[in-house]
């Protein structure tokens, strides 16, 4: 399996740290209810098809990555930095 | 008064083996300047004082014996001359957290392809090109400087096994060249 | 048998090699196969269940039954096949899977008792009694069955991984690879050929046609020698193509150093890593046995290997050949072996149409039904209409027809699709994104047809690269057209003797077996092959699968196609551990972190142990010490007494710098950072978003928007990760930046009532930093840093310097302690210290605790969001009910891992309390001492527990008490 980086291009995937669905981007606000906690932390979605998840270019340039891909054909549609998506963060 | 001596990462004499040389390289300082969001400007004046720019990402550039390299999203490290005072940049620095070797010979790309999992055929990483990338299991900074020559920075605490791990490439190519046939 | 002007084995370059002992002679350029067949040794090896004797079947790497052990001066390979290995001088192979000697195995028995072992035998005898299967059947089973055996000795060999980039992979070198590869180097792309053979050209090699008007051999040579000259190709030949994977990536094993005597540094295999855009799976097609009775004896050979033995090797593996084939195209290997002198008996053709013209007897609409030959074949039965004649014959050459290798089209869930016409199953398109299949792997059976279709599929991928394709015209070649006759299995002879009919012979599958698991209800190819053990060889069924598919198909009255597919997985060709995990043994397992101390201390005689990757010392042993234990309460008593000096450059350090650095550290630690005045240092932890503690350790503020934040040794990189994550994910327009100083500096613990001493005398000015500040200063001409924090719960200091005067530094500090009754100290007293002191480590902080149970929820502030704070106030993370932190105390030895239990309770897990999770003896307090997690401990110090440790073989009584035992006021600390 091959990701590409959007700084430092193709790369192996042995390079990166798989961490989970992008979920883990909407963080709620400290005041939320438990059960948005609870979704936040535990509720996945498993599809036959189109996914998007967290990457950590470990053995690279140190960036998170959003990677979109289809979990029957393995393609992978689209690779973005975590640090430029808006609406990510707080 | 304390008269405390300089010790470099490793002590040993260059190899050449399977066409290749490997060398310790003394860099002189390296100083990681990592640009705060909007930041380029100001630092990017700091630079300009010892002629070089920013280096855009996978590239280094060099002015005499200074040479800036990409080292990650808005991050780049200056090596082989001090610092300027520059603004808009966390500058911090590295000059002793990295052990340098230089690799060179019609056998430095054979000998990396046993080692970094990149694509370092001249087209594809040619000179100019710096890549954060692994060097088996180690975190490697990668600078292609000549047609035949590579410079590759590792964590200096694994300066030992970084040499062991290239010599020992070299000494497998060395011995497949013997064995023509 | 050798025959004189064949072959392209160098006859200049004899070689002498051993088979089971005996000394034989071959050339350059043979396999062991035929190496052994040119000395008129037929008997290679015993079948996997009847310990059948058997002989070699193929030419190639889907050679089923001629596995051999090769031994070498350190290592021994099972289940070589004889068919690829070449021989060279003082190669030495023996032959496997026999009890006794090859001619008189021992357990040739089975045979005997073939009736009993049909599919399923095992499970349906070795029932009962059920304690027997461990104890006798299994071993006894193993013995007898089986393959080959290791060494038992570790590998010393060499082996090596390497990684390959091109824009097109041509895997296979025959007329399809040879014509692609041709056009993709013309073109100007990076080319790379892989070819499993020591030489290119596939079946051009072994059958003597004609390409472009001259000898095939003339064209292949012209053929490489263009690509060799051309710097964008690399020729990979003795490489297999072994799986394919996603977004192009494949893995090959090159046989490096295989084919000659061991030297210093040659690998044996490497295992390559190929990144392609695109390849061209030109892998040629696999030429199928039939299943008739008793067709396993040696002397009975694929139809195409005979034709290789003769035209690659110069050998003729019998002295009176026949031929039993389906197709036309089989008849070229007998018209060729009259023409270089050999009698052929006769041809027997199944099909009733067949031509009968030939130089020598042919029986049409015949089949072969039985033969003899104790160890090996005399004798064939032929079976022609109701008649039935015998014909005496040492070498029958047999073909089914041939199955494409599609077996790459399959690695990432492709379905082949059934072919009526070709009799076979051919690659789905599209089966492998970028990989298109042509020639015989395509199903394009013709010298002709694979050689346009090589062409034509390098234009395609080029074309899809947008590289303008080269023209190359197709050569003149053979160009005739490919019929068959399914012929899967013969039935026996009207006596019915005999009557097994292999399929798989590496697994000794029967027709039978096959049956009978249809009958038993099996009758899904993927529950008659595990039933059967179909293809679960080395070989994979690469010469049985389609058939064994075809008599399912008949057994259950379906076609082939509702049957189902054959599929297969990676790796195309077994590949050895040693060569996949190349690079990772011994001093490759994993990089060493060494210390600058590293020298000084191993000058001391301290063992060093491993902390992650990181070698640290463990104690420092003084003479007279006999024990570990001495020399750790020694140095634990200097720390306490006096000073002791200790590396601690490991702990992970992170720069951070910017106006919102503070911000930051408020969000990623529970407590507050944006109060610490610039000078001071204060204690951190950190949670996972859960709510569960993550890691712990200081941080000091070196200025206004400068901080130093240290890590565990363990959390470093872990930590490194996190703060990205939150950085990246939640505040990357915050301006903070912070990167690794953990390699930049060297750092030193100096603790104990005189560490201020000690520091004063060598920085030649009085140390005046209060408790928990941090300060510059000067050693010499350095700039260094002093923090006044402590570990041991003395009063203790660590200086940091650059990295390259550490070992410097470090003499000088330990010089300076030594001459105050101090001295170095290791790993084992540092843990004793930190336990006495009740300072946690991940021992404690293992991923299962909160900060409630480690009693620093107070730690979590009230005033401010921070990661895991939500989750770590939710129900049943704080409470009696949980396992809370505390100390424990005994007056014999316990253990860590050991479980706590109330004194009156019995040892049961239902009863269970709590655990231990790091301990020690201590000579501050003259006690065992340990930490660990107890229901509701806080609220039971004082409180008797039972520790019992089932392992070691530990139960002691031992008191609860508050996890800090020394200098609970912390007095020692600020004095």
């Amino acid at each position: 399996m091959r990701l590409t980086c959007p700084l430092c291009g193709d790369r192996d995937r042995r390079e990166f740290y798989y961490y989970g669905s992008d979920d883990y981007l909407d963080r709620p606000g400290p005041e939320a209810p438990a059960s948005a906690w609870d979704d936040y932390l535990h509720n996945r979605d498993n599809p036959a098809g189109i996914t998007r998840d967290l990457w950590y270019h470990e053995q690279g340039c140190a960036q998170w990555l959003a990677v979109t891909r289809s979990t029957v054909t393995h393609e992978i549609l689209r690779v973005e930095l975590v640090a430029g998506l808006k609406g990510a963060r707080e | 008064m304390p008269d405390l001596i300089a010790k470099p990462a490793l002590d040993a004499a260059p190899v050449t083996r399977g066409g290749a040389t490997l060398a310790l390289l003394d860099s002189g300082p390296i100083t990681s300047i990592a640009l705060f969001p909007g930041g380029e400007k100001a630092a990017s004046k700091g630079l300009k004082t010892i002629g070089l720019t920013f280096p855009g990402p996978g590239t280094w550039v060099a002015k005499d014996a200074a040479r800036i390299v990409w080292t990650g999203r808005e991050q780049a490290f200056l090596i082989g001359a001090p610092a300027p005072a520059l603004d808009g940049a966390a500058v911090t620095d590295q000059s002793d957290g990295w052990a340098g070797f230089g690799l060179s010979g019609p056998g430095a790309e054979a000998v990396l392809a046993r080692l970094v999992p990149l694509d370092l055929r001249a087209a594809a990483f040619p000179v100019g090109r710096a890549a954060r990338a692994a060097l088996n299991h180690m975190s490697l900074v990668l600078l292609r400087t000549g047609p035949e020559a590579f410079e590759l920075y590792t964590f200096r605490s694994m300066a030992r096994t970084a040499w062991h791990e290239l010599v020992e490439a070299m000494e497998k190519l060395e011995a497949r060249a013997a064995v023509k046939g | 048998m050798r025959i004189d002007g064949k072959g392209i084995i160098d006859r200049t370059r004899p070689v002498s090699f051993r088979f089971d002992g005996r000394e034989y002679g071959g050339y350059k350029g043979d396999t062991l196969a035929s190496a052994l067949l040119a000395n008129d040794v037929r008997l290679v090896g015993r079948s996997f269940k009847y310990h059948r004797p058997r002989g070699v079947l193929t030419a190639g790497s889907e050679e089923p039954n001629a596995l051999v052990e090769v031994v070498g001066r350190t290592n021994q390979t099972p289940n070589v096949r004889a068919t690829v290995q070449e021989v060279f001088d003082g190669l030495e192979a023996r032959s496997q899977n026999r009890l006794g000697s090859l001619r008189f195995d021992l357990l040739a028995v089975n045979d005997l008792m073939a009736p009993f072992f049909s599919a399923g035998f095992y499970y349906k005898t070795f029932m009962w009694p059920r304690a027997f299967w461990e104890k006798l059947y299994e071993p006894a089973i193993r013995r007898a069955a089986g393959l080959g055996s290791l060494s038992g000795r570790h590998d010393e060999g060499v082996y090596e991984k390497a990684h390959a980039f091109c824009d097109l992979l041509v895997i296979g070198a025959g007329p399809a690879g040879l014509m692609a590869a041709l056009v993709a180097a013309r073109s100007g792309s990076d080319v790379i050929l892989a070819d499993e053979n020591p030489m290119l050209g596939g079946r051009l090699v072994s059958d003597l046609g004609h390409v472009g008007g001259t000898p095939a051999a003339i064209w292949v040579a012209a053929v490489e020698a263009e690509l060799r000259s051309l710097p964008n190709v690399r020729i990979m030949t003795r490489t297999t193509v072994t799986g394919a994977y996603d977004h192009g990536t494949y893995g090959a094993l090159e046989r490096v150093g295989l084919h000659k005597p061991a030297r210093p540094n040659l690998p044996r295999e490497c295992f390559w890593r190929i990144v392609a855009k695109r390849s061209v799976l030109a892998a040629g097609a696999l030429e199928r046995p039939i299943a008739f009775p008793m067709n396993d004896r040696p002397g009975i050979m694929l139809a195409s290997a005979v034709r290789t033995y003769l035209n690659r090797f110069g050998v003729v593996p019998g002295k009176r050949v026949t031929l039993f084939a389906n197709t036309d195209a089989a008849r070229a290997t007998v018209r060729e072996l009259m023409a270089a002198g050999v009698q052929v008996a006769a041809i027997v053709d199944p099909r009733p149409d067949a031509s009968s013209v030939e130089d020598c007897p042919v029986h049409v609409g015949a089949e072969v039904v039985d033969s003899r030959g104790r160890h090996g074949l005399r004798e064939i039965t032929v079976r022609k209409g109701a008649e039935e004649f015998r014909i005496e014959t040492d070498c029958l050459a047999m073909s089914g027809g041939w199955n494409p290798t599609l077996h790459l089209t399959c690695h990432m869930n492709g379905r082949p699709r059934w072919n009526e016409d070709l009799a076979a199953f051919v690659p789905s398109e599209g089966a492998v994104p970028g990989l298109l299949a042509a020639g015989a792997a395509n199903g394009t059976m013709s010298t002709h047809g694979a050689l346009a279709a090589g062409r034509a599929a390098a234009v395609e991928a080029l074309e899809a690269l947008e590289i303008r394709p080269a023209e190359v015209a197709v050569p003149a070649a053979e160009d005739a057209p490919y019929a068959v006759t399914a012929t899967w299995a013969v039935s026996g002879t009207k006596s019915g003797a005999g009557g097994r009919a292999w399929l798989d012979f590496a697994n000794d599958v029967t027709v039978k077996d096959v049956r009978l698991a249809a009958q038993e209800n099996y009758r899904s190819v993927e529950h008659m092959k595990r039933y059967t053990t179909q293809g679960m060889a080395p070989d994979q069924g690469k010469t049985s699968s389609v058939a064994a598919l075809a008599v399912l198909a008949d057994a259950t009255g379906r076609g082939i196609p509702e049957t189902g597919t054959t599929t297969f997985r990676p790796p195309f060709v077994p590949v050895s551990i040693a060569a996949m995990g190349a690079g990772g043994r011994g001093a490759g397992f994993a990089p060493q972190r060494f210390l600058t101390s590293d020298q000084a201390s191993r000058d001391r005689g301290a063992p060093m142990t491993e902390a992650g990757l990181w070698y640290r010392p463990s104690y420092f042993p003084k003479p007279g010490e006999a024990t570990w234990k001495e020399a750790c309460d020694r140095e634990v008593m200097m720390v306490r007494q006096a000073v002791g000096v200790a590396d601690v450059s490991t702990l992970g350090k992170i720069d951070l710098q910017g106006r919102d650095a503070a911000r930051f550290l408020d969000f990623v630690y529970t407590n507050t950072f944006s109060t610490l005045p610039v000078g001071r240092v204060r204690y951190g932890l950190m949670l996972r978003e859960d709510g569960l503690v993550l890691d712990d350790g200081t941080t000091a503020r070196l200025g206004d928007s400068h901080f130093l934040m240290t890590t565990t040794t363990a959390g470093a990189g872990l930590v490194m990760r996190h703060l990205d994550f939150v950085h990246q994910a939640f505040c990357a327009d915050w301006e903070v930046r912070f990167i690794s100083v953990t390699e930049t500096w060297a750092q030193f613990a100096v603790a104990g009532p005189r560490a201020r001493e000690l520091l004063s005398g060598y920085l030649g000015q009085p140390v005046e930093l209060p408790f928990m500040g941090v300060a510059p200063v000067q050693i010499g001409g350095v700039e260094g840093r002093l923090f006044r924090i402590s570990f041991s719960g003395e009063e203790g200091y660590e200086i940091a310097v650059p990295t390259r005067y550490g070992e410097a530094l470090f003499r000088d500090l330990l010089a300076r302690a030594e001459t105050m009754g101090g001295g170095a100290y290791g790993m084992e007293a540092l843990n004793v210290l930190r336990i006495e002191k009740g300072f946690i480590t991940h021992a404690e902080i293992h991923g299962r605790t909160t900060a409630f149970d480690i009693g620093m929820e107070k730690m979590v502030s009230a005033k401010k969001d921070c990661i895991g704070k939500a989750a770590a106030a939710r129900p049943g993370m704080v409470g009696p009910e949980r396992e809370q932190l505390v100390g424990l105390k005994a007056a014999a030895p316990i253990s860590a891992g050991a479980h706590l239990f109330r004194p009156g309770d019995t040892v049961e897990r239902v009863n269970d309390q709590g655990y231990v999770t790091s301990v020690c003896w201590s000579p501050t307090l003259n006690a065992w001492l340990g930490m660990g997690f107890l229901l509701d401990g806080r609220a039971r110090h004082g409180e008797t527990v039972r520790l019992v440790d089932h392992l070691r073989g530990i139960d002691v009584p031992c008191e609860v008490c508050d996890p800090v035992f020394h200098d609970p006021e912390g007095g020692k600390l600020r004095a």
